[in-house]
């Protein structure tokens, strides 16, 4: 039974890591009371430039950091735009996707059938030999596992640090926050970065161990189901967490049901995690009392001091 | 020192300034990447921008590519002036597509002089009906409609997939994932000899004077407008704030969804895997640039239409890749939001020493 | 006291924004243990400048002097290090934190260790000022909520406290507990700037006053030694004008009836309006009392229709019900609302003047034509509430956020009076507006009610509705009070009711 179960838990594992990468980010993003819609945008941006390098260096380092840059530019246009520039949050994060996904295409052109050799496996010592969950659980690539630790940081930070306070403040009432002597822009800037790094890494992710190739448009929506994400996790990293999972075993297990013959077109499966988000946000919005008390209040307003 | 001070009233004349400063300020930055990519500026400014339309079938093509963005634009314009954040447009072109074409494939024998009005109207139809689900969620529930809208496209697009792969593939078309061809009877007739100008443009410049009228001088558009502003003030004058969120996003998804079907009985004369490249996306990018105005939409779709000709042409003559239009795309928004904050703010220059006896 | 040195001086404070000078070479001087009075209207520049002292703002030009040497250079932070606390008029709080996150927000970290908790019951203990830590803030009161920002400036041992309007959302009473705190640590002596508007307030508590006026300081005066009408004078600069009361005909049968409405409130932490019962004469103006968040919201939502009644017979205007009504049909039936917020809920900011008559006038006053507006049309009726309601603008093409806040005040009133509403319900109507215009405003009121409507006016500004009304309310938590004659009843009583206390003394002299 494990032989045929363990393949399919471990590639669901990879299909969760670049949306938990990019939602737990957003988490933070949105905290800080920035609505950042060019998820998408900085994920492919992360993809694209991370596979570049790994494909120009091989160094499998020097490709996630780069990843990770590539994802917080693309977000620093985005944070001057809305923060320096007091540009409308929605509109910049769209212009922000479509550009990033021209952006990677034309970075990416030269790169259009390369290989990266991907991530190499790390196990973790000990743990590794436990039958079936050693294999499952402690032997993964380094991004797999730095994944979670951010989650475990983000969620430790945000809660208990005075750092996670002012950012919750800062995201909670911004004229407060202010008026307390907060620097709303900076606090708001170094998350936005976060919050681009992230993605970046999550497209990184994708360029460099999901898939190991570059493929034009390669994320696929994945960065608008990241943001669904951080709605249905109530504004919770660790919850951020679960929810990829769930979305990535979705995906997976739809591909698996065709392998397995169950006859419905392809094309049907493939609409379940859209179909998911939608059944989601319905029902977290019907909630939308208890939720709306861990929303940060100033979401996506923009700021300005002598306002 | 930048420091921005709040204007007492909006600037009427940055508000039509801001859009040529964008296209200015897109143009150098243009230039600028193509310098990059080893290609002379200049040069490829003119195979991007004035090579495509330096010819009769150059212009008419603008117009044929213009229609689709111009009227998506449109309809989008009143969502965001209503402040709705409907970005599924390229889903409402999609399901538009489909159900007007569908209209087109059930009845392939027929030649009825009503098939192609037929065809557009089940267009607008379908457009609406997927423009209705995020409606309906947002009102209902209270769902965020920019995701689902979003969702929803690409479930459309996995529809379309599975028509054309399966029960709507062409029975003679050597198992191509194509519909058939569409008879005469139900093609868009063309209006300019020798090119592919067809009825939808039109329509589009029909349609331009009459949401320009329904925006500002009818009370849907007063109506819209303030909920967009002030959705306090659109309650104490009594307008009802569900009614508000149906009409624009019918209007938007109709228009989309004509957009779709004369896309599929104009230019491509079938169904295919590709309807559209993006323009349900780039139309929104039309409508800001146009100022959420429909004349506006009119000349910023056209200056649209142009990037996809320009990309194609680049291509062609340049061997650049096609994603540039997307970059120029994409430019061309971050540079119209950066000079809209012109429109509500004044931008002092203070000099440091200045500012630090000011302090002092 | 007197030759104490200063611990901070201003010295020709200037601070501009567009269009507007908020201060104009403001000097000013503090001494230890003061109690020093910022007296001056709405508008007149005191909260800029009181922001410039404790670095929100930065001034133009000018010099601060804290303890005799110059600071270049004031943050909030640093502010609270060189000893100075402030208490914000739009408290400076987070509603989904607890008290002692947003103790730890406005304080330095080193004081926000561990010990934190047992700080704020200490010093909350030791003022008297009740405050349980782990209380998230948006469950509490307002009078609770600036016990945190008082308790957040005393945990630091301030040398200079600033309270901005600090008795505005307070019931008498409270004002008395607040008083008792801070004339305890003027003994202390830490220095004290209290903003207000309130003239007996000035009188009781202070020992220096500087009276602002237009963005200047206009007078100094040691507030004991004054009247409240001499002090008046000084800050409007001119005499005031008290609005006539006419004798008039009050109808024998009320004209507009609530009956025993019950609502729940759709917003976010919002009261519950229990048992509601209301009956408003033609030719008579009701206040309704109360501090802010009791209610009031959802009673004037429910008066204008923005949300319906349940019940829908719970609400009618001459024996027709009209609870189930939205404002436009409500409208027809002859009432007209003038809510609280002028910019975004009274008035859409961006949109034109003459569009924003179009806004609430387009029924009565026939603007429309087949769906169309009328453009000519809606431009004469905004020409009109211009002339006859004085409002001051260069035409009826500039947008409502162009005017003045007393100006567009005027412009919203004119918009509804010209429609000859039987029922007028009007809702903070001279909040953050200036003098003049606030007794023009109250003057129109008397003068609809004197033509035979039915006026309703919600207010936190009692001094406003014993001026104007005929009969008084209070509202608290959602209950509204049996009106009285205004005469029949003290402002004490109206103040224990505005608290929740129902007075012992068992007077119905006042009930109609």
């Amino acid at each position: 039974m494990s032989e045929l179960v363990v393949p399919v838990l471990l590639t669901i594992i990879t299909a969760s890591t670049p949306l938990v990468f990019a939602a737990a980010g957003e988490v933070v993003v949105e905290k800080s009371g920035v609505l950042n819609l060019g998820v998408e945008g900085m994920m492919i941006v992360g993809a694209v430039v991370a596979f570049a390098v790994g494909v120009k260096t091989e160094s499998a380092t020097l490709a996630i950091l780069s990843g990770a840059t590539g994802g917080m530019l693309t977000a620093f246009i985005f944070g001057f735009l809305t923060l320096r520039l007091l540009a409308n949050q929605v509109a910049t994060g769209l212009a922000l996707t479509i550009f990033g996904l021209g952006l990677s295409a034309l970075i990416g052109h030269g790169f259009v059938g390369k290989t990266f050799s991907g991530l190499p496996k790390i196990g973790i010592p000990l743990l590794e030999q436990i039958p079936v969950l050693g294999s499952l659980l402690f032997v993964h690539d380094i991004l797999v596992f730095l994944s979670v630790i951010a989650v475990f940081l983000i969620t430790y930070v945000l809660n208990k640090t005075r750092l996670g306070l002012i950012i919750r403040a800062v995201g909670e009432n911004h004229h407060a926050a202010h008026s307390i002597g907060y620097s709303v822009v900076w606090v708001r800037m170094g998350c936005i970065l976060f919050g681009g790094s992230m993605a970046g890494l999550g497209g990184a992710y994708l360029s460099l161990a999901y898939t190991p190739l570059w493929v034009e448009g390669m994320t696929a929506g994945r960065g608008w189901i990241a943001l669904a994400l951080v709605v249905f996790a109530s504004w919770r990293a660790w919850r951020a967490f679960f929810g990829a999972y769930l979305f990535g075993g979705i995906t997976i297990i739809q591909l698996h049901a065709q392998g397995f013959g169950v006859d419905i077109a392809s094309q049907f499966l493939s609409m379940l995690p859209y179909l998911a988000t939608i059944v989601v946000l319905v029902l977290i919005s019907n909630n939308s009392s208890r939720m709306m008390l861990n929303a940060p209040a100033d979401l996506g307003k923009s700021f300005h001091a002598s306002d | 020192m930048i420091r921005l001070e709040l204007r007492g009233q909006v600037s009427e004349r940055m508000v039509y300034c801001s859009p040529f400063f964008a296209v200015i300020m897109t143009l150098l930055s243009g230039m600028l990447i193509f310098s990059f990519l080893g290609v002379n500026p200049t040069q490829a400014i003119i195979t991007f921008f004035v090579e495509p339309i330096s010819s009769i079938d150059g212009i008419a093509e603008l117009c044929v590519k213009a229609t689709p963005l111009v009227l998506i634009a449109i309809g989008l314009s009143f969502c965001f002036k209503a402040n709705i954040w409907n970005i599924g447009a390229e889903g409402q072109l999609t399901i538009g597509a489909l159900a007007g074409g569908g209209l087109c494939l059930l009845f392939f024998n027929s030649s009825s002089q009503f098939l192609m009005p037929g065809m557009l109207i089940f267009g607008i139809l379908g457009g609406m009906a997927w423009a209705g689900i995020p409606a309906f969620l947002k009102i209902r529930f209270g769902t965020n409609e920019i995701l689902t809208s979003l969702m929803l496209t690409y479930i459309g697009l996995l529809i379309l997939s599975y028509l054309i792969h399966g029960p709507w593939k062409d029975p003679e078309g050597q198992n191509f994932p194509e519909s058939r061809l569409f008879q005469d009877a139900a093609l868009l007739p063309i209006i300019l000899d020798e090119t592919r100008l067809h009825l939808g443009w039109i329509i589009t410049l029909i349609c331009v004077p009459v949401a320009w009228m329904l925006m500002t001088y009818h009370l849907i558009g007063f109506q819209i407008r303030v909920m967009g502003m002030a959705p306090m003030a659109s309650n104490f004058a009594g307008f009802r704030g569900k009614n508000i969120i149906w009409i624009s996003f019918l209007i938007s998804g109709g228009l989309a969804g004509l957009a779709g079907t004369i896309e599929v009985a104009g230019p491509i004369g079938q169904i295919i895997p590709v309807i559209s490249p993006g323009y349900g996306f780039t139309a929104i990018i039309v409508a800001f640039l146009g100022r959420l105005h429909p004349i506006g939409c009119l000349l910023s779709g056209l200056l649209m239409a142009l990037t996809y000709l320009g990309g194609d042409n680049a291509q062609i003559e340049l061997n650049l890749p096609n994603a540039v239009t997307g970059v120029f795309q994409g430019m061309l928004l971050f540079f119209l939001l950066a000079s809209d904050v012109l429109v509500r703010y004044r931008i002092r220059i203070v000099s440091f020493k200045n500012k630090h006896r000011n302090i002092g | 006291m007197i030759d104490k040195k200063p611990i901070l001086e201003l010295l020709e404070i200037s601070k501009a924004y567009p269009g507007v000078i908020a201060n104009n070479r403001v000097n000013l001087e503090i001494k230890p243990g003061q109690i020093h009075a910022l007296l001056g209207e709405n508008g007149a520049g005191k909260s800029t400048l009181v922001k410039i002292i404790y670095g929100v703002q930065r001034c133009d030009s000018g010099k601060i002097k804290w303890e005799g040497s110059e600071v270049s250079q004031i943050t909030p932070q640093i502010a609270r290090k060189l000893g100075i606390g402030m208490v914000f008029q739009h408290f400076s709080l987070f509603d989904a934190m607890t008290v002692e996150e947003n103790i730890a927000l406005g304080i330095p970290a080193n004081l926000a260790n561990e010990n934190l908790y047992q700080n704020i019951i200490d010093i909350s203990e030791k003022y008297g000022l009740r405050l349980d830590p782990c209380r998230y803030v948006q469950t509490l009161s307002v009078g609770e909520r600036q016990r945190i920002e008082v308790v957040r400036c005393l945990i630091q041992n301030p040398k200079l406290l600033i309270m901005d309007e600090p008795t505005s959302v307070l019931t008498p009473q409270e004002v008395d507990k607040l008083f008792k705190t801070l004339r305890r640590l003027s003994t202390q002596g830490v220095a004290i700037l209290y903003i207000s508007h309130k003239l007996q307030e000035i009188i009781d508590l202070c020992h220096v006053a500087t009276i602002m006026r237009a963005g200047e300081v206009v007078d100094t005066c040691i507030p004991s030694e004054e009247s409240p009408r001499s002090m008046a004078e000084m800050m409007m600069g001119a005499n005031l004008m008290t609005p006539k009361k006419n004798e008039r005909m009050i109808s024998e049968k009320p004209y507009f009836c609530v009956n025993n409405l019950n609502h729940q409130s759709t917003m976010e932490n919002g009261i519950d309006l229990k048992d509601i019962t209301i009956q408003a004469h033609k030719g008579e103006i009701l206040g309704v009392a109360g501090i802010a968040g009791n209610g009031q919201n959802e009673l004037m939502e429910i008066l204008s229709g923005e949300v319906r009644a349940s019940d829908t017979s719970s609400v009618s205007i001459d024996q027709v019900s009209v609870g189930g009504l939205g404002p436009r049909k409500r409208r027809e039936n002859g009432m007209g609302f003038v809510p609280e917020e002028r910019l975004g809920h009274g008035a859409v900011p961006e949109m034109l003047l003459w569009e924003n008559a179009f806004l609430s006038g387009y029924q009565s006053m026939k603007l429309m034509f087949n769906g169309f507006m009328n453009v000519a049309k809606s431009r004469e009726y905004t020409e009109k509430i211009i002339s006859s309601f004085k409002v001051k603008t260069p035409n009826v093409n500039v947008t409502a956020n162009s005017l003045s806040g007393g100006n567009l005040q005027k412009f919203i009133f004119g918009r509804e009076i010209l429609q000859d509403p039987k029922v007028l319900i009007v809702f903070q109507p001279t909040w953050g507006v200036d003098a003049g215009s606030a007794a023009y405003i109250r003057q129109s009121l008397i003068n609809i009610a004197d033509r035979g409507a039915a006026v309703i006016v919600i207010s936190q500004d009692l001094e406003e509705l014993y001026e104007i009304s005929d009969k008084i309310s209070v509202i608290c938590e959602g209950n509204l009070t049996k009106p009285k004659i205004i005469e029949n009843i003290s402002v004490e009583h109206v103040g224990l009711l505005m608290a929740g206390i129902k007075p012992l003394e068992n007077d119905d002299l006042g009930d109609q």
